[in-house]
């Protein structure tokens, strides 16, 4: 029995040496150790050992399954490894090609450019107002202080639907609506389309605007400079400045130009700002007395001002956009660019 | 408006440099667009005198020697006719810059550098000028117009530089005037200005004349249109000798691009630049019965203008008449009948206000425009009137050309604004407006230097205002003219230091629209903005028949095309032309959105204001198919916490086999489908189109808010059904029966169809994922019972058996 022992030792031992797999391991272990294996059997066989050598024979034998438990345990673990090893060298891939684009959307600049306003002026406190596009002469022109006859019509052509009905060429007429119906204080943003008979590269029979009025006591031309620093501040960058210069609009008095400092340049003069180191923005003034009357608002009270820029000319000024016609046509590789 | 410096400097002692008086300018609100610098293109050229001149035998050339003072001695070859030993000629030295001209020696072709050069074997170091090749003509300087060489004066000194001898030393400020400004539509207005920038006194132009007298029967002028001409003056001069302008005058007027036509005809065009008053004169021997008279043309009235255009006038046209016949188109432009010809002895000069609307109008209607009709359109004033006929008389004088008489005659009529204006604004009011404290005595300077009458009253200012500043109204236009000329500098940001403090933000129909938007943007879309107008023609595109809704679009009385004509009644047209033009441009796929307005009119012409309605539109092409942009849609009903029916239907513009109605709470919302087949080719589009359009403001109001729903103690279980049914049988009934078995069925989702030899031919199979979301139970052990019940339901009412 010993050198049966001995013997199964030693067949451990060769039949281990040469095991592949896992697998193959599994089956020297079934050999060995199975139920009918051959440690099982010599196990059975201890019946037919003399009695006196049966517990020095048990001691050995289960010497001999433990010993041989430990040695296939150990085997197995290194060809575990071994085998996870190669698995992990045969997943390597190449990390160069290209990943799974899920394409997202994109807004069209001018809700971006309109977005980015309103949150600006929204926190200085302004509501949105949005009128309709097609206008009467009243609230587009006559309210505004821009009488039938008046030369000012002529500075912008409109389109129009019949003798009482256009199509609004200015965001201002908004105002109208918003002061007869609303007492002040007012601080409304309209941001809107409108329609003028232009076309070329920087006009558009359509466009938008963005118009503000601040209506309130003692609302300054002082309040209105400092409003638009912040504007430019928030949309152009902190160290943009603001210049006033004088303008007319029929609705305003004074009226002012607005001109930001070049964001491209600095101030310094360059092919954005026309070397002159501004670039105008806006247009904007005190709202005009005959206005306020017109509206029922009492101008010895209150004041305020106005302001309106064209949403398409920041769009192009931000992303340096040389056609305005590309902001209406829709190409796809125009759109694509814009992601928010 | 054309300013040329050297013009300005009669009114203004101007001191600084142009770019300085640009600066000034632009300060004060008068924006230069453009700064031209006469000769900007003319270098190099100086005063040489022909010291010898050798004709070049058998040739046209001469050779010279050419004097230049301390530039030296040059030989010259030379091809003008009148080249002689002894004359001062521009001469171009090596190097110098002048325009090329064509063969006819008078257009120019561009800017040419003098080089160094041989002409038949002959050296030639330089070229002697016409007046074309420095361009100055005729009116600038006189002789100029002659194909050969300009002569020079015999005083200037050789070697000097040419452009001041031949005014081209000189500016044109090119300006921007407001419209409020029409007064500084003239060079006298913009000179008022610079005086005031620079606190100078304006020399104003010499107004006076005598009356002489002589021969002249008195002419009677009737004005039967108050309203439209407020103010007439006619005066008669006599004796008219017609001849050349003087060479000041024809140069004022080249400067400002004006030919010179004659005296008469030149005085009342120089008035018009000066002054800013359109004048005209008449012959007064063709005015049948020595009369004018103002009044609406008579329809079928014809008028034949100065320039040979003729026009049939209609009632509300104003024309100038004598007792027969128009003469003048008011305002606009003389007649031919009455024109000034070289043998015109006796003239009218007439200086009116035409009201601008009328102006305007009847230029407008008879497409007949002119510098006097751009100035009567923007607005005179009496005063200038007044001032633009003593003018006229004088220079009549000045140039010696005709006779004052006493036949003048003054329409002032009840329409006529003639009274000075007299106001009070308060200092404090002024400085309320601004923001800023402003001295009143600094008020007073500013005002005094724009020609008010200041008399400072303890707060008040009493002012008087110049009478050709028909703009100023209130103190805020008084506040304007401090602050112009104060500074813009000195107003320093506040922010709303007295407002109240508002509440401002987005309201909820905007927030709801840029929610939309990010889950477009997220679904992977491009929003994209098109015009609000387009042709009746895109609903000919759409085969829409001539009785549908979308052909009631309101359209536009004066578009810029008929592209661009009618007011869109739906988006499709839009997004489809959008599609096109993608493909066009070999965009090949791509999926757009847009949220945008249509307009709907209760009735045609437009009586009330028209519906406007937000509409939501898409596009697809390319790799996306149908159910690509229902998924879309599906998605559009998720984000309302809605749920979107789908009812097979027919769009004239869409296939008939792959187009639904969009149906929400029975309510029918917007369609979707295929482009169909015929316009996809009418449209030549190479990839197969698909667009949806959804009533944007109808998604608004049925919008379900979202609710938060605990979430239920127990796990969803979710089982697999495949089901073989009639072909016939849709999706969207299996759906419903399936939720209509069991309230624990929560979603029902389809994954596999197949049509084929195993199911058998009018058969196909579908497969759906059911889940079952458990309430305060465990629902486990009663599947098998659901999915039986569910079995049962479909056999029983649509014929449906598992697979």
């Amino acid at each position: 029995m010993q050198n049966k022992i001995k013997e199964i030792e030693e067949q451990i031992a060769l039949a281990v040496k040469e095991v592949k797999s896992s697998r193959n391991l599994q089956e020297i272990k079934m050999r060995f150790l199975g139920k009918t294996g051959v440690i099982s059997s010599l196990m059975k066989n201890l019946r037919d050992v003399a009695p006196e050598e049966r517990p020095s024979m048990g001691k050995l034998l289960n010497a001999l399954r433990q010993w041989s438990e430990e040695k296939f345990d150990a085997i197995e673990e290194r060809l575990k490894d071994a085998e996870l090893k190669k698995k992990i060298a045969e997943e390597k891939i190449d990390v160069t090609m290209p990943g799974k684009v899920r394409e997202n959307g994109s807004y069209h600049p001018n809700t971006l450019i309109r977005n980015e306003l309103v949150s600006v002026f929204a926190g200085m406190g302004f509501e949105i107002f949005e009128g309709p596009e097609i206008e009467n002469d009243y609230y587009n022109f006559t309210a505004l202080n821009t009488p039938a006859d008046h030369p000012a019509r002529d500075m912008q052509d409109t389109f129009y639907i019949s003798d009482k009905f256009l199509l609004r060429t200015q965001t201002s007429a908004g105002q109208i609506r918003v002061m007869e119906n609303k007492k002040p204080p007012i601080k409304i943003l309209s941001p809107g389309k409108v329609y003028r008979s232009d076309d070329d590269a920087t006009h558009s029979p359509m466009f938008s605007q963005m118009e503000g009025l601040v209506v309130d006591r003692g609302i300054t031309l002082c309040d209105l400079k400092g409003m638009l620093d912040e504007f430019a501040r928030k949309i152009f960058g902190e160290s943009v400045k603001t210049r006033l210069r004088p303008s007319y609009f029929p609705f305003t008095e004074p009226s002012v130009e607005v001109d930001v400092s070049c964001f491209e340049c600095g101030g310094k003069g360059c092919r954005l700002c026309k070397g002159t180191g501004w670039i105008e923005v806006l247009g904007a003034g005190m709202v005009n007395r005959h206005v306020l009357e017109g509206c029922n608002v009492d101008p010895d009270i209150y004041s305020g001002f106005a302001f309106g820029m064209g949403i398409e000319r920041i769009a192009m000024l931000k992303y340096g956009i040389n056609n305005m016609k590309l902001l209406f046509e829709g190409d796809t590789r125009f759109l694509k660019q814009f992601r928010g | 408006m054309k300013a040329p410096l050297s013009w300005l400097k009669d009114y203004v002692d101007i001191d600084v440099s142009a770019q300085e008086l640009q600066e000034k300018l632009f300060s004060c609100g008068f924006e230069v667009e453009e700064l031209i610098y006469l000769g900007k293109d003319i270098s190099g050229v100086v005063v040489g005198e022909v010291k010898e001149c050798e004709p070049v035998d058998g040739t046209h050339l001469s050779v010279c020697k050419v004097d230049c003072g301390d530039k030296g001695v040059f030989q010259i070859c030379c091809g003008a006719d009148n080249v002689k030993k002894g004359i001062k000629v521009p001469c171009a030295l090596v190097g110098a810059t002048v325009y090329a001209t064509a063969k006819d020696h008078v257009t120019v072709e561009g800017v040419t550098t003098i080089k160094k050069g041989k002409l038949r074997g002959i050296e030639s170091e330089g070229m002697l000028c016409s007046g074309a090749e420095l361009g100055v003509n005729g009116d600038m300087f006189d002789g100029a117009d002659y194909v050969g060489l300009v002569i020079l004066p015999d005083d200037c000194k050789n070697g000097e530089d040419v452009k001041p001898v031949l005014g081209l030393d000189d500016y044109i400020f090119d300006i921007s005037v407001t419209a409020n400004r029409p007064d500084c539509q003239s060079i006298l207005g913009i000179a008022r200005e610079v005086a005031a920038v620079l606190g100078k006194k304006v020399k104003e132009p010499d107004y006076s004349y005598s009356v002489v007298g002589g021969k002249c029967d008195s002419i009677k002028i009737t004005d039967e249109a108050p309203e439209l001409c407020p103010r007439y003056i006619g005066h008669c001069v006599t004796n008219i000798k017609i001849g050349v302008s003087p060479l000041w005058l024809r140069k004022r007027l080249a400067l400002c691009g004006l030919r010179s036509i004659n005296n008469v005809v030149d005085i009342t065009n120089f008035i018009l630049l000066e002054l800013g008053q359109p004048m005209h004169a008449f012959d007064l021997k063709t005015l049948s019965g020595k009369e004018i008279v103002i009044r609406k043309a008579k329809d079928g009235e014809k008028i034949k203008t100065l320039d040979g255009n003729e026009f049939d006038l209609k009632q509300d046209n104003l024309v100038i008449c004598d007792r027969e016949k128009p003469c003048a188109l008011a305002g606009i432009m003389g007649g031919a009948n009455s024109e000034i010809t070289d043998d015109t002895s006796e003239i009218v000069f007439e200086a009116a206000k035409f009201a601008r609307d009328s102006v305007r109008k009847t230029a407008r209607a008879l497409g007949q425009h002119s510098d006097s009709s751009s100035l009567f359109e923007k607005g005179v004033n009496e005063y200038t009137v007044e001032h633009a006929m003593k003018r006229a008389l004088n220079l009549i004088r000045k140039l010696n050309c005709g006779t004052v008489t006493d036949v003048h005659i003054d329409v002032i009529t009840e329409n006529s604004r003639l009274c000075e204006k007299k106001m009070t604004v308060s200092v404090s009011k002024i400085n309320k407006l601004l923001g800023i404290d402003v001295p009143a005595a600094k008020m007073t300077e500013i005002l005094k230097r724009l020609n008010f009458v200041v008399t400072e009253n303890g707060d008040n200012l009493e002012l008087f205002v110049p009478r050709y500043r028909e703009d100023i109204d209130g103190y805020p236009d008084i506040a304007e003219e401090i602050i112009r000329f104060y500074g813009y500098d000195n107003i320093k940001g506040t922010f709303l230091a007295s407002g109240t403090i508002t509440n401002g933000g987005f309201n909820e129909a905007q927030k709801a629209e840029n929610n939309l938007k990010t889950a477009l943007v997220s679904f992977g879309l491009h929003e994209i903005s098109t015009y609000s107008f387009y042709s009746e023609k895109d609903f000919d595109m759409l085969h829409l028949p001539a009785d549908s809704s979308e052909r009631k679009a309101v359209k536009i009385l004066n578009p810029i095309s008929e592209d661009l004509s009618v007011m869109r009644t739906t988006l499709a047209p839009s997004m489809i032309n959008t599609i096109v033009r993608n493909q066009r441009r070999g965009n090949m796929e791509g999926r757009l959105f847009e949220i945008a307005k249509i307009y709907l009119a209760d009735e045609l012409p437009l009586k009330n204001f028209p519906e406007e309605r937000n509409m939501l539109a898409f596009g697809t092409w390319g790799k996306y198919d149908f159910f690509d942009l229902k998924g879309i849609t599906e998605g559009v009903a998720q984000h309302f916490n809605l749920k979107f029916e789908y009812v097979a239907a027919e769009k004239p513009f869409l296939h008939p086999g792959v187009t639904a109605e969009i149906i929400c709470e029975n309510e029918n919302i917007g369609y979707l489908g295929l482009l169909s087949p015929t316009v996809s080719r009418e449209l030549a589009l190479e990839r197969a189109a698909y667009v949806a359009e959804i009533d944007y403001e109808k998604l608004l109001k049925l919008a379900k808010p979202f609710r938060y729903v605990p979430i239920p103690k127990f796990a969803e279980i979710t089982r697999d059904l495949a089901l073989t049914c009639d072909r016939n049988i849709t999706c969207a009934q299996l759906e419903k029966e399936i939720y209509a078995s069991c309230k624990y069925v929560s979603d029902v989702k389809l994954f596999d169809v197949y049509i084929g030899e195993q199911v058998g031919s009018g058969k196909k199979s579908m497969a759906f994922t059911i889940t079952f979301t458990p309430k305060d139970e465990p629902i486990e052990e009663r599947i098998d019972g659901f999915m039986n019940k569910i079995l049962k339901n479909l056999e029983a009412r649509l014929d449906v058996f598992r697979r």
